[in-house]
């Protein structure tokens, strides 16, 4: 009942080509949870914890991408350093649990667990991010929309580990924002990224479907506004979240009901629009 | 590379782990196997905060940590805020406001208050709110405790 602890990315995949049983251990919050409930019962594990190329975050400046380590947990998203770059990631991560959750819980984790309510999930559909995995064969990129394939369901296959993720730096108004229960502590419900990137409007929705959604429909419709030089008024905004309303696929479950996400989404995604043409 | 037997550096000590399972908590190893009952245990899902201890200085859930992946790490426990057994202002300001009632969420947020006070001298209230928002306390109704918080802030001269 070995634990491995790699030191580079090199070595975690010999050690996961190696031993394919193995389970990959990040900040523990998914993982941990399933093993002090029986639903998982790893025999050895590669702790990612000592690969301190997947530690940090870097800012290439000649391309104005950010790059961003697997392990890097929420809590450092939430400087002002951060904030400032990709504004959209910072807040969904402070919504992340607990300061105990976010110092530990990682992005990387995130893509690992995959499930729709994840709160990065929706900012890396909206900025089309992409995912650099790592395996025995080398390195290969996806995007972030071929990356995840369903509920807890992603593109990674036995041996493969996710070792970055890389998004533009905001190049306009960007945020995210969600609905739930209180708010500390809390799985989303529904869930919203709004962000104008390169002068194009993208809208991507958690929690309401078996994936991340983008409302193509909704992007469509108000991006016919943004391109001319009077922003949209309200009228035009309340017709965008509706048309993203519709996009959104919800289902009832044990933390909501289908009727209500839907109206959630109507609600997240209006005022999203709203606050980024300042009405 | 088999971590049967290991190692922990807690509260400045090393401490032995024999003959363990690969899946145990750090909360489990703390309390079942190495006699530090501190870290108390309740959902052990990372709900309550009743389990938190420092990794490497930040507050964690020691129930959703894999004891045996952080052998290289500083660990913090309540017991080691006074290793001479005294209380820290901390806990005499909980108990003078009356913010234990059946103390079972105590220990947890001592560590969490401990550590918003040590990197924030001066909290608004809403960041006393968003420190201790990992920390789930049954009975006070959590009044006491703002109140707790408080009074330290005024008696270390910050307020
Ligand atoms: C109390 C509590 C509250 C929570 N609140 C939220 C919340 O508000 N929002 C939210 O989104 N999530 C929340 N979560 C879920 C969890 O914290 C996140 O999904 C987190 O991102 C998981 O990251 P981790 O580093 O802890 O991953 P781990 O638990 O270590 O791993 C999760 C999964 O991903 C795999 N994995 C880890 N790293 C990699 C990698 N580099 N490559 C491939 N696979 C990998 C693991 O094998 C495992 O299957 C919460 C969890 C708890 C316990
Ligand atoms: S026992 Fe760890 S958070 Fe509840
Ligand atoms: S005093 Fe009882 S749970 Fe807080």
């Amino acid at each position: 009942m070995p634990i491995y602890t790699p030191t580079s990315v090199r070595e975690a995949t010999e050690i996961f080509a190696e031993n394919p049983e193995a389970m990959l251990l990040a900040g523990g919050t998914d993982f941990m949870v399933e093993v002090n409930f029986n639903h998982r019962k790893p025999s050895s594990v590669i702790n990612l914890a000592r690969v301190n190329e997947l530690k940090s975050w870097h800012l290439d400046t000649q391309t104005s991408v950010i790059r961003i380590g697997a392990t890097v947990p929420f809590s450092q998203f939430e400087s002002s350093e951060f904030e400032q770059l990709s504004p959209a990631l910072s807040h969904a991560a402070r919504t992340v649990g607990s300061p105990q959750i976010r110092n530990t819980a990682s992005i990387g984790g995130n893509l690992g667990t995959c499930s729709p309510a994840g709160d990065s999930l929706p900012v890396l559909f909206a900025l089309d991010a992409q995912i650099e995995i790592a395996s025995l064969q080398g390195t290969r990129s996806l995007s972030i929309h071929d990356f995840m394939l369903g509920p807890k369901r992603n593109a990674l296959s036995v041996g493969e580990i996710v070792a970055a993720i890389t998004i533009p730096v905001a190049s306009g108004f960007q945020d995210y924002a969600k609905v739930g229960v209180r708010n500390a502590m809390v799985i989303s419900i529904a869930s919203a990224c709004f962000a104008l990137q390169d002068n194009q409007c993208r809208i991507a929705l958690g929690s309401v479907g078996p994936t991340i959604i983008r409302c193509n429909e909704a992007e469509k419709f108000l991006q016919d506004y943004i391109t001319q030089s009077s922003p949209p008024d309200l009228e035009t905004i309340r017709e965008f979240s509706r048309l993203a309303a519709v996009a959104a696929q919800p289902i009832d479950d044990h933390r909501s009901t289908a009727t209500y996400r839907r109206h959630a989404i109507e609600v997240l995604a209006r005022r999203l629009a709203m606050r980024s043409f300042s009405l | 590379m088999s971590n049967e037997h290991y190692s922990l550096h807690i509260n400045g000590t090393d401490h032995q782990v024999q003959d363990a399972w690969i899946g145990e908590s750090l909360l489990y190893v703390l309390r079942e196997r190495l006699g530090l009952p501190g870290a108390k245990g309740a959902c052990e899902q990372g709900e309550c905060g009743s389990c938190t201890v420092y990794l490497d200085g930040q507050p964690v859930c020691s129930c959703l940590v894999m004891a045996a992946s952080v052998t290289e790490c500083q660990i913090a426990t309540v017991e080691g805020l006074r290793p001479d057994g005294g209380l820290t202002d901390v806990q005499e300001s909980f108990l003078s406001e009356g913010a234990v009632q059946c103390g079972f969420c105590t220990p947890g947020l001592v560590m969490a208050v401990h550590h918003l006070l040590d990197t924030n001298p001066s909290p608004t209230e809403l960041e006393v709110k968003e420190a201790i928002s990992g920390n789930i306390c049954r009975c006070t109704g959590y009044g006491r405790i703002f109140a707790a918080v408080e009074a330290v802030v005024v008696q270390r001269g910050n307020r």
